[in-house]
C-alpha cells in the first residue's frame, strides 16, 4: 500500500506545471515526455488496457520470446523439410500475388522457376506465374524467413534451426553472397549456377557437418557477435567469422572432397552476410514460440514484400496488418541512386522483432555511416527502442550501454501511444527484376499497421465483468 | 491589417504552454489577435470567434498545432519570430550525452527507471491507459485528470485493490503524501491529522484552517469526487482510510465529502467505526454543517479550542445594499458551500452546478438574480487550464459584473499553494479595483468578498495576498463559510 512515512519518488505525466510544483518542493520528479496517441486510438487503447488478459498474456509472450534457445541442427532440401511441391514457392513479407509482386520478387520467382526447370527465361516464367501456374505463400506461414525477396523453392537447401526450449523449428535458405543474387531479384545464369552449387555441394556438406558435430549454438554466437561490432542484420562480419571458426574442424572431418571444403571456406569467408541467414531463423523460431497468445499485444513478425509492409501480433493469430511498403533512406552503391531503388523488402526485420538489428544499432558503431548517422545516433536509436519494447534481452547485450540487454519484444500499444516507430536496418534492392542490391539504409515502418493491429486487438478484447460477450465481439 | 494562418503537423505542446505562447504572440506590438493552440474543436471555435476564416483550417486534426495571427503587416513578422522563440526547445537537453536515456514517452517506460508515486494529468480520454501502467507496476496514482468515464474509474480501483496500491482520483485536485504536495496543494506542516478527501478544495479549506490554528497533517489522500457515488462505492475512500489507520503517525482520521450516496455513507461510517484510530466522518453540504464547522469539530476532538479564522476587513465601511450576489469560484466544494449558505437565507441561487436542477443556467452562464459559477467544473475546463492556474475567464467575468447594475456583491475564492497561479493577487487586485471603479462611475458601490484558501507557508504568501486584495477593496476571509455569510449579510433585507 501507499507509503505515507517517506517522501515519494515522483513520476509525472501531463501538465508540466505539476512537475514544476514538485521541483519547487525539491522533489525532482521524472517527467514523461507525453504526446497524444495516434488520433482515434484512445478508446481502443483503453479497451486493451482494461482487458484482464493483456498484462499477463503479453508478459508470457515476452517470456517465450526471450527463453528460446535456437540452435543450427541441419541443412536439408525445402521439399523434404517443408514438403514444398515443385510448383510451390515461398516469398518474403505478407501475402502477395504475381500481379502485385514487386520487381525483386518477380525476378526471384522467375529465377527460382528457371532453377526448378519450370521455365527457361523470365518472360516464360512470368506467363506461367500470371496464369496461376505456381502457388505462392509467405515464408512466415511456413516457419520460414527469407531475406529480401525471400523466394524459396523445393530444391533449395534450408538451414534448420531448432529451439532447444520448445523443440520448435524454423528455416532459412543459405546466403548467396552479395551482388547479383536471387534474393535481390537477379536471375541470370551465374545466379542459377550458384543456387545449383548451394544445392549440390554446400548444403550437403554443411548438413553432414552438423549431423556429425551436433548443433551450433546460434544464440551464443549472436551474443558474442553483438560484443564484436555486429548487430546481426546489416553487419554479420564477426558472427560469420565466429561461425567459420566453430565448424572448421568438423567440416574437415566430414569426409567431403577437399576441393569442395576449400570452396565452401572461400564462399563463407567471402560473404560477410553468411550468418544473416542463421540469425534470421534464430529470431524466427523465438518469435514463433511467442505466437498465438490471446490478449498479447507483442509483435511476432514484421516483414515486407516490396509492395507492402506487414506485421503480425501474438494476440491476433495469423492476421496480417499491412500498408504500402515505404522507401528506404540510405546510401547507394556507385552508379545507383534513389530512382533505382525498390521499396522496402524482406523478412530480415525478424531481427528487429527479436531485439537485434536496428534495435542493437548501438552495438555496431562500424556501420553507423552505412545506415546514415553518427555513433551518437546509433546509441540514440537503440535507447529510443526501449520506449516501445517490453523487456531487455537476457542474452543479447550492448557493451557500450554497460552491457544492457537489447530492447526486445515490440509492443503495438506502446508504438501507438508514443508515436515512436521501430528502427529498421535494411538492404535496398533494385526496383527492376534482375538488378540485385543497389544500397543499404534505414527504413521507418508505416504507423498505420500498428494502429490497425491495436484496433484488431481492441475488437478481440474481453470487457470486464462480461466475459461472455467476448465471443460476439470476436471477428 | 493582414492575417496569417498555419497548421503545423506533428507538433504537440500542452495547453498550459500554448496559452503562454498565445499570450506572448498576442502581446507583440501591432498584433490585433492571435491564437496558438492545438486544433481541437474548442480551439477552432475560439479561432472563429477571433474572426479568423474557418475555411483555412478545414481538415485540421487535434494533433495539429494551429497558429493564427492578425495585425499590421510588419507586426506579423515580429509575431512570427516571437512564436519561433516561444516554441523553440528548451535549452536544457533531455539526455546528457553518451548513452543517457531519452525522456520516457509513457508512464510504463518511466516507471522502469524507478518511482513510487505517479501524478497523471493528461486529458481524460488518455488517462486510463497511463494509470493502468502505474497500477500494474505496483505504483499508487494521483489522477488529476477529469472527464474519465466511471467504468474506467471502477476498473482502475479494482486493479488497484489487486495490486495493493491506491488510486487517488480521477478528478483529484489535491493530495499530500510524505510531506509532498501533489496537484493543487498547500504547504502544510507535519501533524497528527490524516485526511481522506472526496473534495479537493474542501480538503484544502479544512487543512488551511487547521494550519491557522497550528495543527498539521500526516497526509491528505484525495479519492476523486465520484468515489462515494453508488457506482464506485467508496473503493478508494475505504482503501485510504485503511492506509491512514496503518500509519503510526496518524492520530486522527478525517473523511471529508459532500453528502454521498446514502448506502455508501453507511458503509463508510461502518468502516470508520472499525478503525483503530479515532476518526470523524464529515459530510458537508446543505443542512449538514460547513467546512469551518467540521474543522472546529476536528480541533475539539484533538482537545484544542478553535479560534476564529483570520480575516482581513475591507478598507472602507460597507452597508447592506440592493442587488444580487455574484459568486465566481475556482473550487467546486467552495462554490457548493457558499451556495448552501446563501440559499438558506436568499432563496434560489442560479448556477452551472446548481443545488437544485431548477436553478441551472444555460451555457451563456447568465442569470438575473443571485448567481454562483464554478469555473472549475468539468464542462468549463475541457480543453483549457484550470481556473486556479489561468484566471482569464474569471477576470473577464469580474469586469462584466462590474458593469452589471444588478450585481451588488462579488464573491470570489482564491486558492493558494503549489500548482496554483504563482501570484493571483497580481491579476485579481487590479481587476477588483477596476470593477469597483466602473461600478462607482455608475453610482454603485460594488462590495467584493474574497474567500482565501491558503496556509502560512504557501509560496504565494497568504498574508501578503490577503493584504493586496483588501487594499483593492475586498474583505478577505480564511473561512469560505464566513466569506459567504458576509456576502449574504451585505444584500439580505435590502430592497431589490
Amino acid at each position: 500500500m501507499i507509503r505515507l512515512d517517506e517522501s515519494p519518488t515522483m513520476v509525472t505525466v501531463g501538465a508540466s506545471l505539476f512537475a514544476d510544483a514538485l521541483t519547487a518542493q525539491a522533489a525532482a520528479p521524472l517527467e514523461v515526455q507525453w504526446t497524444p496517441p495516434v488520433p482515434g486510438s484512445e478508446a481502443d487503447l483503453a479497451l486493451i488496457a482494461a482487458d484482464l488478459r493483456t498484462h499477463a498474456a503479453t508478459a508470457e509472450s515476452v517470456r517465450r520470446l526471450t527463453a528460446a534457445n535456437p540452435r543450427w541442427v541441419d541443412v536439408l532440401p525445402a521439399g523434404d523439410v517443408l514438403g514444398l511441391g515443385p510448383r510451390e514457392f515461398l516469398h518474403a513479407g505478407p501475402p502477395v500475388d504475381w500481379a502485385d509482386a514487386s520487381g525483386p520478387i518477380r525476378g526471384a520467382l522467375a529465377g527460382a522457376m528457371i532453377y526448378e526447370g519450370l521455365a527457361s527465361n523470365f518472360e516464360e516464367a512470368g506467363r506461367i506465374a500470371a496464369q496461376g501456374g505456381i502457388s505462392l505463400a509467405p515464408c512466415h506461414s511456413r516457419s520460414t524467413v527469407g531475406p529480401m525477396a525471400g523466394v524459396v523453392s523445393a530444391s533449395m537447401p534450408l538451414s534448420v534451426l531448432e529451439d532447444e526450449e520448445t523443440g520448435r523449428r524454423a528455416y532459412c535458405t543459405l546466403n548467396e553472397g552479395l551482388g547479383k543474387v536471387l534474393r535481390y531479384g537477379a536471375y541470370s545464369r551465374e545466379v542459377i549456377d550458384r543456387l545449383r552449387w548451394l544445392e549440390r555441394t554446400l548444403g550437403p556438406l554443411l548438413g553432414a557437418t552438423l549431423r556429425k558435430r551436433g548443433p551450433v549454438d546460434v544464440r551464443s554466437l549472436i551474443a558474442q557477435a553483438l560484443q564484436m561490432g555486429d548487430e546481426c542484420h546489416n553487419r554479420n562480419r564477426a558472427a560469420t567469422s565466429l561461425l567459420l571458426r566453430e565448424i572448421t574442424p568438423d567440416m574437415l572431418e566430414s569426409g567431403a572432397r577437399s576441393e569442395d571444403i576449400v570452396a565452401a571456406f572461400r564462399f563463407i569467408n567471402g560473404n560477410d552476410h553468411f550468418f544473416l541467414n542463421l540469425s534470421m531463423p534464430a529470431c524466427k523460431v523465438a518469435a514463433d514460440a511467442a505466437r498465438d497468445i490471446p490478449g498479447s499485444t507483442m509483435v511476432v513478425a514484421m516483414a515486407r514484400n516490396g509492395t507492402e509492409f506487414g506485421i503480425q501480433v501474438s494476440g491476433t493469430g495469423d492476421d496480417w496488418f499491412t500498408a504500402p511498403a515505404p522507401p528506404v533512406r540510405g546510401l547507394y552503391f556507385a552508379g545507383y541512386g534513389p530512382e533505382d531503388a525498390g521499396l522496402d523488402i524482406g523478412d530480415s526485420t525478424i531481427t528487429e522483432t527479436n531485439g537485434i538489428g536496428g534495435f542493437a544499432m548501438a552495438a555496431a558503431p562500424a556501420i553507423v555511416l552505412f545506415v546514415g548517422g553518427e555513433v551518437s545516433d546509433a546509441l540514440e536509436n537503440t535507447l529510443r527502442m526501449y520506449e516501445i519494447t517490453l523487456t531487455e534481452h537476457p542474452f543479447y547485450k550492448v557493451p557500450i550501454l554497460g552491457f544492457r540487454g537489447t530492447p526486445t519484444g515490440i509492443d503495438t500499444t506502446l508504438i501507438v501511444r508514443s508515436g515512436v516507430l521501430p528502427a529498421v536496418n535494411t538492404g535496398i534492392a533494385g526496383r527492376e527484376p534482375g538488378v540485385g542490391q543497389v544500397g543499404a539504409g534505414l527504413v521507418v515502418p508505416p504507423m498505420s499497421v500498428f494502429a490497425d493491429a491495436v484496433r484488431a486487438l481492441a475488437l478481440r478484447a474481453v470487457p470486464r465483468g462480461a466475459p461472455g460477450r467476448s465471443e460476439s465481439r470476436n471477428q | 491589417m493582414n492575417t496569417r494562418v498555419e497548421l503545423r503537423r506533428g507538433i504537440y505542446r500542452d495547453s498550459v504552454v500554448l496559452m503562454q505562447v498565445s499570450q506572448a504572440v498576442a502581446a507583440c506590438h501591432g498584433v490585433a489577435a492571435a491564437i496558438v493552440a492545438m486544433a481541437t474543436p474548442l480551439n477552432i471555435e475560439i479561432y472563429e470567434r477571433l474572426g479568423f476564416d474557418p475555411a483555412e483550417v478545414k481538415g485540421a486534426s487535434p494533433n495539429d498545432l494551429l497558429v493564427a495571427v492578425r495585425g499590421e503587416d510588419d507586426a506579423l513578422d515580429a509575431a512570427g519570430a516571437e512564436l519561433e522563440r516561444q516554441l523553440a526547445p528548451s535549452a536544457t537537453p533531455q539526455g546528457d550525452g553518451f548513452g543517457s536515456p531519452p525522456a520516457p514517452r509513457t508512464l510504463a517506460s518511466a516507471l522502469r527507471r524507478g518511482g513510487s508515486l505517479a501524478l497523471i494529468s493528461v486529458p481524460g480520454q488518455h488517462a486510463f491507459v497511463e494509470a493502468m501502467d502505474a497500477i500494474q507496476a505496483g505504483v499508487s496514482v494521483m489522477l488529476f485528470s477529469d472527464n474519465v468515464p466511471v467504468e474506467q474509474e471502477i476498473t482502475l480501483k479494482d486493479e488497484a485493490a489487486r495490486h495493493d496500491v491506491l488510486v487517488m482520483g480521477p478528478d483529484c485536485g489535491t493530495a499530500v503524501v510524505g510531506g509532498l504536495g501533489l496537484g493543487f496543494a498547500n504547504a502544510l506542516r507535519p501533524g497528527p491529522v490524516g485526511i481522506v478527501a472526496a473534495s479537493g478544495t474542501g480538503a484544502q479549506q479544512v487543512t488551511c484552517l487547521l494550519d491557522a490554528d497550528g495543527v498539521g497533517i500526516t497526509a491528505v489522500l484525495g479519492v476523486g469526487g465520484r468515489d462515494l457515488s453508488a457506482a464506485v462505492g467508496g473503493r478508494s475512500t475505504l482503501a485510504a482510510m485503511k492506509a491512514l489507520d496503518d500509519d503510526p503517525a496518524t492520530e486522527f482520521i478525517v473523511v471529508l465529502s459532500k453528502p454521498p450516496d446514502p448506502k455508501v455513507a453507511e458503509t463508510v461510517r461502518d468502516a470508520a467505526g472499525r478503525l483503530n484510530t479515532p476518526s470523524l466522518v464529515a459530510f458537508v453540504g446543505v443542512g449538514q454543517g460547513d467546512l469551518t464547522a467540521a474543522t472546529a469539530q476536528i480541533l475539539a476532538a484533538l482537545g484544542r479550542s478553535p479560534t476564529a479564522p483570520p480575516q482581513w476587513p475591507a478598507p472602507y465601511d460597507r452597508t447592506p445594499r440592493s442587488g444580487f450576489v455574484r459568486g465566481l469560484f475556482s473550487g467546486g466544494t467552495l462554490c457548493d458551500e457558499a451556495m448552501a449558505i446563501a440559499a438558506q437565507r436568499l432563496g434560489p441561487i442560479a448556477s452551472n452546478t446548481p443545488l437544485q436542477e431548477a436553478w441551472a443556467i444555460g451555457d451563456d452562464l447568465n442569470a438575473r438574480g443571485h448567481l454562483m459559477i464554478d469555473f472549475g467544473d468539468d464542462r468549463l475546463t475541457a480543453g483549457r487550464p484550470h481556473p486556479m492556474i489561468d484566471q482569464s475567464l474569471r477576470l473577464e467575468r469580474i469586469a462584466q459584473e462590474g458593469s452589471d447594475p444588478r450585481c451588488a456583491v462579488l464573491l470570489l475564492d482564491v486558492v493558494l499553494g503549489y500548482g496554483a497561479h504563482l501570484d493571483p493577487a497580481s491579476e485579481l487586485a487590479p481587476a477588483i479595483a477596476t470593477a469597483r471603479e466602473s461600478a462607482q462611475r455608475c453610482g454603485r458601490d460594488l462590495a467584493v468578498v474574497v474567500s482565501l484558501v491558503g496556509s502560512r507557508s504557501d509560496p504565494q504568501g497568504r498574508d501578503a495576498t490577503a493584504e493586496r486584495l483588501a487594499a483593492a477593496g475586498a474583505s478577505v476571509h480564511l473561512s469560505n463559510a464566513a466569506a459567504a455569510r458576509t456576502a449574504v449579510d451585505l444584500v439580505e433585507g435590502a430592497g431589490r
